[in-house]
């Protein structure tokens, strides 16, 4: 923070410490809590809640994943808990079936959003309506949007709403969420269509920023509309284009309430089962705490590797 | 409309605005208007009035456009049967909830990481924000087992509405965004209400608060938003179907309801965060722009 006040004011705000510089001092770490007793009442409410719910928990589960609970009594097992989730049946196709989610989802929910952004931000008009309009999914409530999907969008018969459009076009119909080659793409097309109103936004915000005179100079130079977006678009919303990769590889890996509702879970012969809802099936199903706690620690050691490769993409390019 | 005509974007003024470039502009535009209205819109009116259809109607082929004999009953059904009006009373309550605590604990934290500048200030928001970058699934079962039994307290907090708002307040989002509009405010006017005398709370009540409107009104439409669309949290912490939330009830009965009640049900849950988006579309916009750009 800037420190442009007056002189020898602002450094104890609090009544509890006097308006003046204090001479630097060794001070006990409790007595410089004591000199800002109200800076710190006011932070105590926020402190404990991260602590209770976000920090704790965080030790907790890696905690619980070296150790077992069985009729009330706990005791440390070592690797058990991850060989056990390891052996499940379901643990490599969920994994595989997460990565699918993941890469299809960066290829239609990640390039869409972005050539969405570029095409909104060239109209001079009906701007806010469009806006509005590619938002409007984000803010239903996933399970109502999902149901709709499930039941009308996705009914395998010809009275689906994809069917009979599909017949009208007189192309091959689908089965969907019946067969297992459709069930990720479905998933995906209907998490896209959910979730892409932000990414578009904020999109928008980043191509607002570029300054004009470099489309300018661009085109003097005479550069077609691609050379334009190659040359002069992507490389200025680089660094916002690769946060939403990252933002969106943590979410989709996520995956939980699609093959929930879509595919009543694991979906046909195991086509849905996704990592998180495996957490799920085994934390609050097959009564393995210990084990849907090695899970999760598994997803985090994975997703901190995909940031690991993140930072060092980022940091390389600048 | 013309308040855009004077930045530069990809393709040129001029351009667009004569001969060829005009047409297909104009036909380019229309395209989008059409089709973006169909595919965003689109599923959204085939749900309000698919769920006004007979069972019938629903399973013929090919789907009718509009429901021949509408079934209002069907509403009706979903109202009743479903227990619609304790489900949204639960998440209304949750919601308003979600919003005080956020409220005064954020507020009060970010303002004092701020202007109050505590010691450790900086290690406690860096350890905040760190909480941004842990996945919800992986803390998903530490923070059941947290909340079923709070440590030191030995409290079970399973149906207890404190189980979805105490867990909300800590949001590293918020606390940045609201940190990040405390900084903006001067330190000359802090000084003053200084030597004024007075209190932190005094300049944070008459001063901040009635300055950072916008940035609290963010918060709240955030915090009710996020209550009305979570999920597996309030299904795991609200297990009895007196707690539920919306969503969840919905999903409970879903097995054993006909489908066309189901989606009347989830029309009459979406209608709240559809109407709240409608009014506050600007705050909303706005809000998630300069969160996530300048983070």
């Amino acid at each position: 923070m800037a420190t442009t006040t007056v002189p020898g004011t602002t450094r104890h705000p609090g009544r509890s410490g006097p308006p003046y510089p204090l001479p630097r001092r060794r001070a006990g770490l409790g007595r410089k809590v004591r000199d800002n007793l109200t800076g710190h009442a006011f932070l105590i409410g926020a402190v404990l809640c991260f602590a209770v719910f976000s920090w704790y928990p965080m030790v907790r589960g890696i905690v619980m994943s070296f150790q077992r609970t069985r009729r009330g009594e706990t005791t440390w097992v070592g690797w058990d808990n991850y060989a056990r989730i390891v052996d499940d049946p379901s643990f490599w196709t969920a994994w595989q079936n997460t990565f699918y989610f993941t890469a299809l989802a960066l290829v239609l929910g990640y390039a869409v959003p972005f050539f969405v952004a570029i095409l909104l931000n060239e109209f001079r008009h009906a701007k806010g309506y469009l806006r509005i309009l590619v938002y409007l999914p984000v803010m239903l409530p996933p399970a109502s949007a999902l149901f709709l999907f499930k039941f009308y969008a996705y009914d395998p018969s010809e009275a689906g709403l994809f069917n009979a459009i599909l017949t009208a076009l007189h192309l091959p119909t689908s089965e969907w969420m019946q067969s297992p080659g459709m069930t990720m793409p479905a998933m995906v097309l209907a998490s896209t269509w959910m979730n892409m109103g932000s990414a578009v936004l904020i999109y928008l915000a980043a191509l607002q920023n570029i300054p004009g005179e470099l489309y300018e100079a661009a085109e003097l130079d005479g550069a077609g509309i691609w050379r334009r977006i190659r040359h002069v678009t992507i490389p200025q919303t680089r660094l916002i284009l690769a946060l939403l990769a990252m933002l969106q590889i943590v979410a989709t890996m996520q995956l939980f309430i699609e093959p929930l509702i879509l595919a009543n879970g694991a979906g046909t012969g195991d086509s849905a089962t996704s990592v998180a809802y495996l957490i799920y099936q085994h934390g609050f199903f097959q009564n393995d705490l210990n084990g849907a706690a090695a899970l999760g620690v598994i997803m985090l050691v994975v997703l901190a590797g995909f940031s690991a490769v993140y930072v060092r993409l980022t940091a390389k390019q600048d | 409309m013309a308040q855009d005509s004077g930045t530069r974007t990809l393709i040129s003024q001029a351009q667009l605005t004569r001969g060829r470039g005009r047409v297909v502009y104009w036909t380019l535009l229309a395209v989008v208007v059409v089709g973006f209205t169909l595919v965003f819109i689109g599923p959204l009116y085939w749900m309000v009035t698919g769920a006004l259809k007979s069972g019938q109607e629903i399973a013929q082929t090919p789907p009718s456009l509009f429901p021949k004999d509408p079934q209002p009953q069907n509403y009706v059904d979903a109202w009743t049967n479903l227990n619609l009006a304790k489900l949204l009373f639960n998440t209304f309550y949750y919601a308003t909830g979600a919003v005080l605590f956020q409220l005064v604990l954020d507020t009060a934290a970010a303002y004092s990481l701020s202007k109050l500048r505590p010691v450790l200030g900086n290690v406690i928001l860096g350890l905040m924000l760190a909480t941004l970058m842990i996945p919800a699934m992986v803390l998903i079962v530490p923070q059941y087992v947290t909340v079923i039994d709070l440590p030191i307290l030995h409290l079970n907090l399973l149906d207890s509405p404190f189980a979805i708002w105490l867990p909300l307040v800590a949001n590293a989002f918020n606390i940045f965004l609201l940190k990040r509009f405390f900084d903006s405010i001067p330190a000359d006017l802090m000084a003053a209400a200084l030597v004024d005398g007075a209190t932190p709370l005094r300049t944070l009540w008459s001063i901040i608060l009635p300055m950072s409107r916008p940035i609290l009104g963010v918060v709240s439409i955030f915090a009710v938003t996020a209550v009305w669309k979570d999920f597996l949290w309030p299904k795991l912490v609200m297990p009895s179907p007196e707690t539920r939330t919306v969503s969840v009830g919905i999903y409970a009965f879903s097995g054993g309801t006909p489908m066309n009640v189901v989606i009347a049900a989830s029309v009459i849950a979406a209608i709240p965060t559809v109407v709240i988006f409608l009014i506050f579309q600007r705050n909303i916009m706005s809000g998630l722009t300069t969160g996530s750009l300048k983070g």
